[in-house]
């Protein structure tokens, strides 16, 4: 049989059942849980988590990481926001947008830039990047948050047919990414630089492509975020977005993605975004309190991902 | 001493041992032999912990033994040295030969003269001079090996298993690890080791046990064996012929390389090569063969010089633009730069032809599949299927799917460096007919090898390099490996 499908079968099911214990629990724990307003809360909240976390999956397979998500969805979210104000021409929708996603693209773009032509590390470059990106976040708006958005623009964060429009654009990006992972060429190459770089580049690959490709797109995911909850909050906020890039990270590892590079999936990550969403929403529908969440919530990871590599090994 | 009964190992549903049984006596040397993949790694591992078996048992001086971790079994007496040798190279010496039994002084506070005491009782009983005071960073791969065997001593190891202990190291280095052995021996230690030189079986061992594909096949005292029986053994089959007749060589220049320099490497090398045919580099190790090689593949780029692919000027920058032109090179350092190992058989093999697989960067399943099956078909490529991650293949499997990977594009040239480098006769003798294949399909060959008799008998004509440059080039079918080693030595 194949032995790297078992495993990744194993592992993804091993996070199902844990999904599936925790969602069990938490529906005869509370009565609110299993209800349909419930679970589209949840998936209104897992949305913007669930994009970064796609994005940052690109960049862990090359065995990179991206430090500067958090800061980079403020960024994005006050540009979007200023350009969203509506005028006496109307309601603007597509600029701001754009605007939001190419302020990701050159966030993500200046990382790979400096990681492959710069050859500076990857932690060192974001870790720049995270304070760079939220200074010039208060610079843009002013320290203030940037109200005044057009209702178009807010629509965003609205339901079409009753599914919430972030949700849409998640399952969007996901499925995108992981189709895109398994078929395309670029995606193998991907993998094939996260598992050995040097035999990436000696097999003909250009690896400083594949990495400028994964840190843009990853600031896309993030531009997209920022979007997505500026519409949601209705304002800009420079202050937003604190930790993100660490709850992204804690997703795409709990759904098996190796630090190192090389192994993982977007499959998984999704399972971790909704694990960790579920997480979250229990906590709060059992009315834990905020300081104990964050307890509880760290040890679940650390414990998912403990779990995971026992279970590997075997 | 140690005694195998029946062991059984698979590895996702291939087997690998097969009710191996083995009796190891006190104070012997006995070698394993077996081509890649008949599993002597395997059963190493199997009684030095790092595997359980599936099936069988094991004893050690008499009572069952089941080691569920290395630590266990090095407890029970037995310590096994790794191909890739593991030491801490920021450490010294001492540190790393009494690493985890360090003598203590109360508080547990390292007692540091004793380490270096006790580290050197140790060293100079394998006749060492090793300095326990020096860093490890600055030893040899020989040294290191000796370091190795001092730390297996000083935890009273009965038994020694090493895993091709001499690939590596030079001519002088090995006799150091035979006087070493030797003084084990003399101890009552033990010592089950790997090979691939067939002429050092014959010198160390007491007895010889040949694996082939997971079972045994024979063990018998070295004297009773002769070196064509033993590669039959091995290889389940007589070697009448290793290296195949050189091909026809046509008369049109495929490559040419002028004036070609690279500083510090090598300089003003110069050379062309045919359709069909072999040019065999040889040298002494940092001649500039692999340099050489490396520039022509685009690796690492030559500073000055020209190269000519057919009548198209060719200035490759990276390995990218050196295959796309059309040529292709299997590198010498096979885990460092050539396998992914965690990704399958499959994506190791396509990696550089995904190109022409995947029209508008969507991967053709249908194509890649019935490409990487034809080509594990094609090179005798022994995994369980082409999902099979690389890293769990055996180094000659490994090995045949590089060279696939690199044949995929078809390319005018092939660089092969090393291509049998730490692999057994089996494979050699498959890749050897494989060279003489590309030759047929017209395309040209520059071989990289450190084996004179491989490179001489594969090769049309001969490029010798020393310190860098061109010594000689001599028509291979006359050159004899007296008269290469004279030119590649250093005046």
């Amino acid at each position: 049989m194949n032995a790297r499908l078992d495993r990744s079968l194993l592992h993804r099911f091993g996070i199902l059942l844990v999904l599936l214990a925790v969602g069990l629990g938490l529906s005869v724990a509370t009565d609110s849980f299993l209800t349909v307003s419930n679970l589209t809360n949840v998936a209104r909240q897992v949305s913007i988590n669930g994009i970064l976390a796609v994005g940052v999956t690109f960049v862990l397979l090359t065995g990179g990481v991206d430090l500067s998500l958090g800061s980079v969805v403020a960024l994005s979210g006050v540009v979007c926001a200023t350009f969203a104000h509506p005028s006496p021409e109307g309601h603007p929708l597509f600029l701001p947008v754009a605007a939001g996603l190419l302020t990701g693209a050159a966030c993500g773009l200046v990382n790979g830039g400096l990681v492959t032509r710069g050859r500076v590390a990857p932690f060192i470059v974001t870790l720049g990047m995270m304070t760079v990106a939220r200074g010039l976040a208060l610079i843009v708006s002013g320290g203030r948050p940037v109200a005044d958005m057009s209702e178009r623009l807010t629509a965003l964060a609205g339901d079409v047919r009753g599914v919430p429009i972030p949700l849409l654009c998640f399952v969007a990006v996901a499925f995108i990414a992981w189709f895109f992972l398994k078929r395309f060429r670029l995606g193998r190459h991907v993998y094939a630089v996260g598992g050995n770089e040097q035999a990436a580049r000696a097999a003909g690959i250009s690896v400083g492509r594949v990495k400028l490709f994964v840190y843009a797109l990853c600031g896309v995911m993030a531009g997209l975020a920022g979007v997505v909850l500026a519409a949601r909050i209705t304002t800009g906020q420079p202050n937003a977005g604190v930790a993100y890039e660490l709850d992204a990270i804690a997703a795409v590892v709990i759904g098996g993605t190796s630090l190192s590079g090389g192994v993982g999936s977007v499959a998984g990550t999704v399972l971790g975004v909704i694990l960790i969403g579920v997480i979250n929403n229990g906590l709060d529908l059992m009315s834990v309190s905020s300081y104990y969440q964050q307890v509880v919530k760290g040890v679940i990871i650390v414990g998912a991902v403990w779990l995971d590599r026992r279970q590997a090994r075997a | 001493m140690l005694s195998l009964t029946r062991i059984s190992k698979s590895f996702g549903g291939l087997p690998v041992l097969q009710e191996v049984s083995l009796e190891i006596a006190a104070g012997e040397v006995h070698a394993l032999m077996g081509e890649n993949g008949a599993g002597k790694s395997t059963l190493m591992k199997v009684a030095a912990g790092l595997h359980a078996p599936d099936g069988g048992t094991m004893r050690l001086k008499g009572s069952a033994f089941a080691p569920d971790s290395p630590h266990a079994a090095l407890l029970a007496g037995v310590a096994m040295i790794h191909q890739e040798l593991m030491p801490i190279p920021d450490m010294t010496v001492g540190e790393n030969v009494l690493l985890g039994i360090e003598p203590c002084g109360p508080l547990g506070m390292v007692d540091r003269a004793q380490v270096l005491e006790r580290a050197r009782t140790l060293l100079a009983e394998l006749e060492s001079d090793l300095s326990p005071d020096a860093p490890m960073r600055s030893l040899s791969v020989g040294q290191t090996q000796v370091v190795e065997i001092a730390k297996a001593l000083g935890r009273n190891a009965d038994v020694l298993l090493m895993d091709e202990p001499t690939a590596a190291l030079s001519d002088h280095e090995a006799t150091a690890l035979f006087r070493a052995i030797g003084r084990l021996k003399a101890r009552g230690v033990a010592v089950v080791y790997t090979t691939h030189k067939m002429d050092e079986v014959f010198r160390l061992a007491d007895r010889i046990t040949v694996l082939r594909d997971g079972r045994h096949v024979i063990t018998s005292p070295s004297g009773e064996l002769d070196q064509e029986r033993l590669i039959a053994h091995m290889v389940g089959r007589p070697m009448s012929e290793i290296f195949p007749a050189r091909g026809k060589v046509a008369p049109e220049v495929v490559l040419s390389v002028r004036n070609l320099s690279r500083k510090g490497a090598f300089h003003d090398v110069s050379f062309h090569i045919r359709k069909g045919e072999v040019l065999g580099l040889a040298g002494l190790m940092g001649a500039g063969r692999t340099e050489v090689a490396s520039a022509v593949a685009g690796l690492t780029p030559a500073d000055s010089g020209e190269m000519r692919l057919g009548d198209r000027e060719f200035r490759p920058a990276t390995p990218h633009e050196a295959l796309a032109a059309g040529v292709a090179m299997v590198t010498e350092d096979r885990k460092g730069m050539g396998i992914i190992p965690v990704l399958p058989v499959r994506e190791n093999m396509t990696l550089s032809a995904l190109e022409s697989m995947s029209p508008g960067g969507l991967i053709n399943r249908t194509a890649e599949s019935a490409a990487v099956q034809e080509g594990m078909r094609a090179f005798g490529v022994r995994a369980s299927g082409p999902e099979q991650p690389v890293g769990q293949l055996s180094g000659g499997n490994q090995q045949k799917v590089l060279i696939a990977r690199a044949l995929l594009n078809r390319p005018e040239v092939v660089v092969l460096d090393e291509p049998t480098r730490g692999i057994d006769v089996g494979a050699k003798a498959e890749i050897y007919s494989l060279v003489r294949r590309l030759t047929d399909e017209g395309r040209a060959v520059l071989l990289v090898s450190s084996e004179l008799p491989e490179v001489i008998a594969l090769s049309h004509r001969l490029l010798v390099l020393r310190q860098g440059k061109v010594a000689a080039e001599l028509d291979a079918a006359t050159a004899s490996q007296e008269e290469v080693l004279r030119h590649a030595m250093p005046l």
